[in-house]
């Protein structure tokens, strides 16, 4: 390791003030201190001594959590290829393959972009490449389609990351979360490449007689215009070539076709654990989410009306996007409720509007990306409204 | 009665090199040194001495420019051998050659009775001409408490709950006649109560528990419990307009021995810790000793940091320096000025921290003691609020957002969030689990003096 550090030490004075390459000190210093902690000392004054955490520990931490869901992604995109194209009996290597094959061209795409640009800003910008890319490059491929084209993939990335963060100061200033604003740039700007057949790859083989492309939500979304109770239309579907795919246990599994790392509820929950486990992510925010979405759907159950409001609450909770957005994306620390209090009211909200878009809105099959949107914005809203409490409980004190 | 107060908040760090109950008498330093800058709040600080004066230990060395009552006084006699200077002619420091046997500038006397009937005129005079007055501390602000000022209330915490922190009943033993002499001089210049605030689980010396006419509360929680400004949040908290003074119970006890034998006892025992030090133990000196006697031959390194105070809030001195003027603790730290190899992912116990994150365990072995550096793990970067300053500060104040508030320099907001109830120490904790490792603690301050000078 020595030898990395003296070739390190050797260049770093090129990069330092008065050197010839001082414009690109923050490039410089980005792959330093990703190579080795830095040698910095704490100042005279103040603390002497520092927790061993930093921001790179942090984000890594959430992507081990997001781990789960890339593997079993890539692992579904092949088992469902297969299914579709009537070969239920591939290997589990096979499955595999044709899912990295198609998988990790897209994760590779969202990294190179958005460090690319991340290193552009903080180049001309003159501030440090920050960490918080790592977990946003890792988020945006787990909510693309498998079949989603690589160029839209950049496009979107390249949208989300200067539009959605650079413009708004870069790091830990953005309003609305990045993944989501990359799956929300594709939703409006190329709705017929993300709706439709998009959820299973099928690739340059031809579909298995009956098939059909439709998820559980756009499944539920029908029944109401057919009059058909959901829990019938789900266990119809697929017969023929795969027969039950949306039972219960399927849909908590992930055993579904849909976005690449959001089918499978239970892969969220292992990472919820993690997140949970290391206080990288807060539990307030993951339970609340979850809470809102269930007493909505439980509410909706308790009026009836129409066959999707009558779909049993639980069900909410394993189709769609909900867990993967609970978890991952209501939890980003940037754009939610900064607040204790505020994040109940954040968490609550966004489970109760994703529910709400999805019975009552039929031109938006899936609401947790709207409702967590949606919610971002509001969140400054909430946390004014704590802040205020608080400002006022000191104030009627000084007063009595 | 007292309150019980139990905080759920907090985070004590659990550090290797705590001082074994054993207080050394050895030869004294040769020379003592106050430092104006140890004073939050001294305006222009006007020495009254020159190099070769002779002083008694009380004879004064300077006052402030602005509060010209305000005087500033030697811990011991003998000679003065240097007044520095820094940029701009700002004083720095008065050295003093220190005598073999303390003499004492006299004070006036006061019998047991004789105190129950001082005024409040007299007190603050004598306190004044002493040089004791600088150890009472002013809410809000953290500053020289002003002596035209009447608190409604004053309050000392009876234990450190800071990392490596000395046991108040080791410092202050035996001292209980002078600690209630000082409690009843005390009452007499508040409108309020005098509390003192003990740690329910901790043995409580009779200094403490049987002091009469003072309020006795028991708090139970880990760190910052200790702070005052912790205390007093959730004895009587400090509301705009209110000023509140805070004294360390040496302070106390050097006002009774003031008022009972006429002396300024400049006397302190101070605490040699940390994981550096072969035998961390405590040692009796003077305010302002020098540290040099007590370190030689006594570290297990030579790469080492000298702290007066504690690792979370005190001042890098160095080998020759001198301790302040407020701390009880000499903390000797490895330096931590090393590259380590892919260091912000390598798991390990090694390391403290607050965080659970993947690869720290030292959240799993809390009563284990850790040798700690003072590398800053890890680099500045943009503030990502991640809720772990709330988990470290036991008040019903928003420190994220008071935070935010100094930055934007927006002073009704620092009012309304509840800056004067906070000073350094009380966010210290959240320096140091910052994940972007800003300098809170300074941050803080710059917004308590724009609070103060506006």
């Amino acid at each position: 390791m020595n030898f990395l550090r003296n070739q390190l030490d050797k260049v770093k004075h090129s990069f330092e003030k008065g050197g010839k390459l001082e414009k690109y000190y923050y490039a410089y210093e980005a792959l330093d201190t990703f190579l080795f902690a830095p040698n910095t000392t704490n100042d005279s004054k103040g603390v002497q001594i520092r927790d061993a955490i930093d921001l790179k520990r942090l984000m890594m931490t959430v992507i081990v959590a997001m781990v789960p869901c890339l593997l079993f992604g890539i692992w579904n995109v092949g088992h469902q290829h297969f299914l579709a194209i009537g070969q239920a009996g591939a290997t589990l290597g096979d499955k595999i393959l044709v899912g990295s094959i198609q998988v990790l061209p897209i994760v590779v795409v969202s990294y190179g972009v958005g460090l690319g640009i991340e290193f552009v800003f903080a180049i001309l910008r003159k501030h440090p490449v920050n960490e918080g890319f790592l977990v946003t490059g890792m988020l945006i491929p787990l909510v693309m389609p498998p079949d989603i084209p690589l160029w839209q993939v950049g496009v979107a990335t390249a949208f989300a990351v200067v539009i959605g963060k650079e413009a708004f100061g870069g790091t830990g200033m953005n309003v609305v979360n990045i993944a989501l604003t990359a799956r929300a740039f594709l939703y409006f700007a190329y709705p017929t490449d993300i709706s439709g057949g998009v959820w299973t790859y099928l690739g340059d083989s031809q579909a298995v007689a009956g098939y059909s492309g439709a998820t559980a939500l756009s499944i539920a979304g029908d029944s109401v215009t057919a009059g058909t109770n959901v829990l019938s239309s789900f266990s119809s579907f697929g017969a023929g070539w795969n027969e039950g795919v949306f039972s219960f246990s399927n849909l908590f599994l992930g055993l579904i076709p849909g976005s690449i790392g959001e089918t499978s509820t239970l892969m969220c929950l292992i990472g919820a654990f993690v997140l949970i486990a290391t206080g990288a992510g807060s539990w307030k925010l993951i339970v609340s989410v979850f809470g809102g979405a269930y007493a909505m759907g439980l509410f909706l159950n308790l009026i009836g009306g129409n066959a999707y409001m009558e779909m049993p609450a639980q069900y909410h909770l394993v189709i769609g996007g909900l867990a993967f957005g609970a978890v991952f994306m209501a939890t980003d620390p940037v754009t939610a409720t900064q607040t204790e209090a505020g994040k109940w009211v954040y968490g609550l909200l966004i489970g109760i509007f994703t529910v709400l878009i999805r019975v009552f809105n039929p031109a938006y099959p899936e609401g947790i990306m709207l409702a967590i949107l949606l919610m971002n914005v509001f969140a400054p809203l909430i946390d004014y409204f704590v802040v205020g409490a608080n400002k006022k409980r000191r104030l009627q004190r000084a007063t009595v | 009665m007292g309150k019980f107060i139990r905080l759920k908040k907090g985070f004590t760090i659990n550090l290797k090199g705590k001082a074994a109950p054993k207080v050394v008498e050895m030869e004294q330093p040769e020379t003592f040194v106050i430092k104006p800058t140890d004073f939050q709040g001294l305006y222009i600080p006007k020495p009254v001495v020159n190099v070769g004066d002779t002083v008694k230990a009380g004879s004064p060395l300077f006052h402030d420019k602005k509060h010209d009552n305000v005087i500033y006084t030697s811990p011991v006699s003998g000679e003065v051998v240097e007044v520095k200077r820094g940029e701009k002619r700002k004083l720095l420091e008065i050295k003093i050659l220190s005598d073999k046997t303390i003499e004492h500038l006299q004070f006036k006397k006061y019998s047991v009775s004789e105190i129950a009937n001082l005024s409040v005129a007299a007190v603050k005079e004598q306190l004044l001409n002493s040089g004791i007055w600088p150890s009472l501390i002013q809410r809000p602000y953290g500053v020289i408490a002003d002596p035209a000022g009447t608190p409604k209330a004053i309050h000392i915490s009876a234990f450190d709950s800071h990392p490596l922190a000395p046991d108040y009943n080791i410092l202050f033993k035996g001292q209980d006649q002078y600690f209630q002499i000082g409690v009843d001089v005390l009452k007499k210049l508040t409108s309020g109560a005098v509390h003192i605030n003990t740690h329910a689980s901790n043995e409580i010396s009779t200094v403490f528990s049987q002091v009469k006419n003072a309020e006795v509360n028991k708090f139970s929680g880990q760190h910052p419990v200790g702070c005052v400004g912790v205390q007093i949040h959730h004895l009587d908290p400090i509301n705009k307009g209110d000023i509140v003074w805070t004294i360390n119970p040496l302070g106390v006890i050097q006002i009774g021995k003031l008022f009972a034998n006429g002396i300024y006892d400049a006397s302190r025992i101070v605490a040699l810790v940390g994981s550096e030090v072969k035998n961390p133990q405590y040692y009796k000196t003077y305010t302002g000793a020098s540290v040099k006697k007590f370190i030689e031959n006594n570290l297990n390194n030579d790469h080492v940091r000298v702290i007066s105070g504690n690792p979370l809030t005190g001042t890098t001195i160095g080998k020759e320096g001198y301790v302040g003027y407020f701390d009880h603790q000499i903390s000797i730290l490895p330096e931590g000025d090393y590259y380590e190899f892919i260091g912000w992912i390598t798991p390990g116990a090694r390391k403290v921290s607050f965080h659970r994150s993947l690869g720290l365990f030292s959240f799993l072995s809390p009563n284990k003691e850790r040798v700690v550096d003072t590398n800053t793990h890890g680099e500045p970067r943009a503030f990502v609020q991640t809720g772990v300053f709330e988990q470290v500060t036991p008040m019903d104040v928003l420190p994220t957002q008071l935070i935010k508030s100094i930055l934007a320099e927006d002073i009704d907001e620092m009012e309304a969030l509840g800056i004067y109830e906070v000073i350094e120490e009380d966010f210290a904790l959240c320096e140091f689990v910052d994940v972007s490792k800003h300098k809170v603690q300074e941050i803080l301050r710059d917004g308590l003096e724009l609070v103060r000078n506006s």
